[in-house]
């Protein structure tokens, strides 16, 4: 027998469950507990760049809106700057800037929205970069483990992105697109699966 | 040696988006195959938070929803460390919990169970690791609550937990069990994790050298998140 590596394994996923909102934002469970609850300024008042809403809802299988969901999204600032240290220019991002937030969806409509502004280009592996995108992770009721995707805009140039360009099948890459609906409204339909499945990720 | 990317994940070692015995699974798991990415700068940031983003006593769920009195159940501290895969303290990383209480009733206005809410239990609950990697709640052990999926479905007592890490590729939803529970082996949602190792992964010890006398019992539950390697040699996310 060979030596044992003794790395650890990571922690299995189990689902979020229907009561995520209890943990996570217990306002929408019917309740206040905590003085704020997080995730809900990405931006803030100050940093620069174009201010926009983003809207959709998250679809099943047989096409229905799934209203128990959570949605988080992390993204850059205007000039695609991470707020982190292991970005090299995160000293420079801009004032106030969060890149996180957190929605869930509406319990009747499954409709879900955040505002944020739209983020820049990001520096991507080897020296190529990525067009503006949001960096999102679902969880819900029957998502054994969280599912990963990235949105991109229907109004930049993806065509040399190098995430979008590892998709095989080059019509799948439209579902990660964000319709423009009017100035600063885009509007992202996710789903689950079936027809126009949503590329998901494994980051 | 400059960190990297994180490890693969095991996606073996994780339930499958599609579960038979988890029906609610069935619709809202993805067919095709999921699209690998090696991390950039997009996967191996994440964001972070600071002792300005928690109150005092979000971490005592024994106290912070209190109206009246003290939440009725089995006094428990949950404790334990997050670490990564290379056996590294994850520090100054967010944890957040919630739960049903000791009767199996979650404070949620989708919840319908008969037994009663208690009006000095919210179930939720949020800490920062310290800089070892540590954390600890105090709560009421929740109560076994039964669920539709087959007609008699029941759920081990469990409180869900929810981890960042340091990096968007490390975020982390799971649940903690009770050793010793018998509803543990008969759990649909359980059954989901092919892997027994991996379910034991999620069993949380008593733990009497933690339990406070006369007050309090303990579990321990360390929980794991993705590690990463070191750059031996020049191949860094940004680029050469």
């Amino acid at each position: 027998m060979p030596q044992p590596l003794d790395y650890l394994k990571e922690t299995p996923s189990q689902t979020a469950g229907p009561y995520v909102h209890i943990g996570l934002a217990p306002g929408a469970a019917g309740f206040q507990i905590f003085e704020r609850e997080l995730g809900w300024d990405i931006a803030g008042p100050d940093a620069p760049g174009e201010r926009i809403r983003v809207e959709g809802v998250v679809l099943d299988g047989t096409v229905a809106p799934v209203k128990d969901v959570m949605l988080e999204v992390w993204q850059a600032d205007a000039n695609g700057i991470y707020p982190h240290p292991e970005d090299p220019r995160a000293t420079q991002v801009a004032k106030g800037f969060r890149g996180w937030g957190r929605v869930i969806t509406d319990f009747d409509t499954g409709l879900w929205a955040f505002d944020t502004i739209k983020p820049g280009p990001v520096m991507g592996r080897n020296g190529r970069p990525m067009s503006p995108h949001l960096n999102l992770w679902i969880v819900a009721r029957g998502i054994n483990i969280g599912l990963n995707t990235r949105m991109y805009f229907e109004d930049e140039d993806n065509s040399a992105d190098p995430v979008l360009g590892l998709i095989e099948q080059a019509h799948r890459r439209e579902t990660l697109l964000a319709s423009k609906v009017s100035p600063g409204h885009y509007r992202f339909d996710i789903r689950l699966q079936g027809e126009g499945e949503t590329v998901f990720m494994d980051i | 040696m400059k960190p990297a990317e994180f490890y693969q994940r095991d996606r073996l070692w994780h339930p499958p988006a599609y579960a038979q015995t988890y029906k609610t699974s069935l619709p809202r798991s993805p067919r095709q195959a999921l699209l690998s990415l090696q991390g950039s700068m997009s996967e191996i940031t994440g964001p972070t938070f600071g002792h300005g983003n928690i109150g005092p006593l979000d971490h005592d769920l024994i106290k912070n929803y209190a109206k009246t009195g003290d939440p009725v159940g089995e006094r428990i501290i949950v404790h334990g460390r997050v670490l990564d895969e290379n056996g590294r303290p994850v520090p100054n990383t967010l944890v957040e919990i919630w739960q049903a209480n000791a009767g199996g009733r979650y404070r949620h206005k989708k919840d319908m169970y008969l037994a009663p809410i208690d009006p000095n239990f919210g179930g939720c609950g949020r800490t920062l690791t310290d800089e070892n990697g540590y954390y600890f709640f105090r709560t009421v052990k929740p109560g076994a609550y039964p669920w539709r999926n087959w007609v008699n479905n029941w759920r081990p007592a469990h409180i869900h937990v929810s981890v960042f890490g340091t990096a968007f590729a490390q975020r982390l939803i799971t649940q903690m069990y009770f050793e010793g529970d018998p509803l543990i082996a008969k759990c649909p949602i359980v059954q989901t994790i092919p892997d027994p190792k991996a379910i034991e992964q999620l069993i949380a010890p008593l733990d009497m050298n933690a339990a406070i006398p006369l007050d309090s019992l303990a579990y321990k539950f360390d929980i794991v998140l993705r590690g990463r390697r070191s750059t031996l040699f020049e191949n860094r996310p940004e680029g050469n």
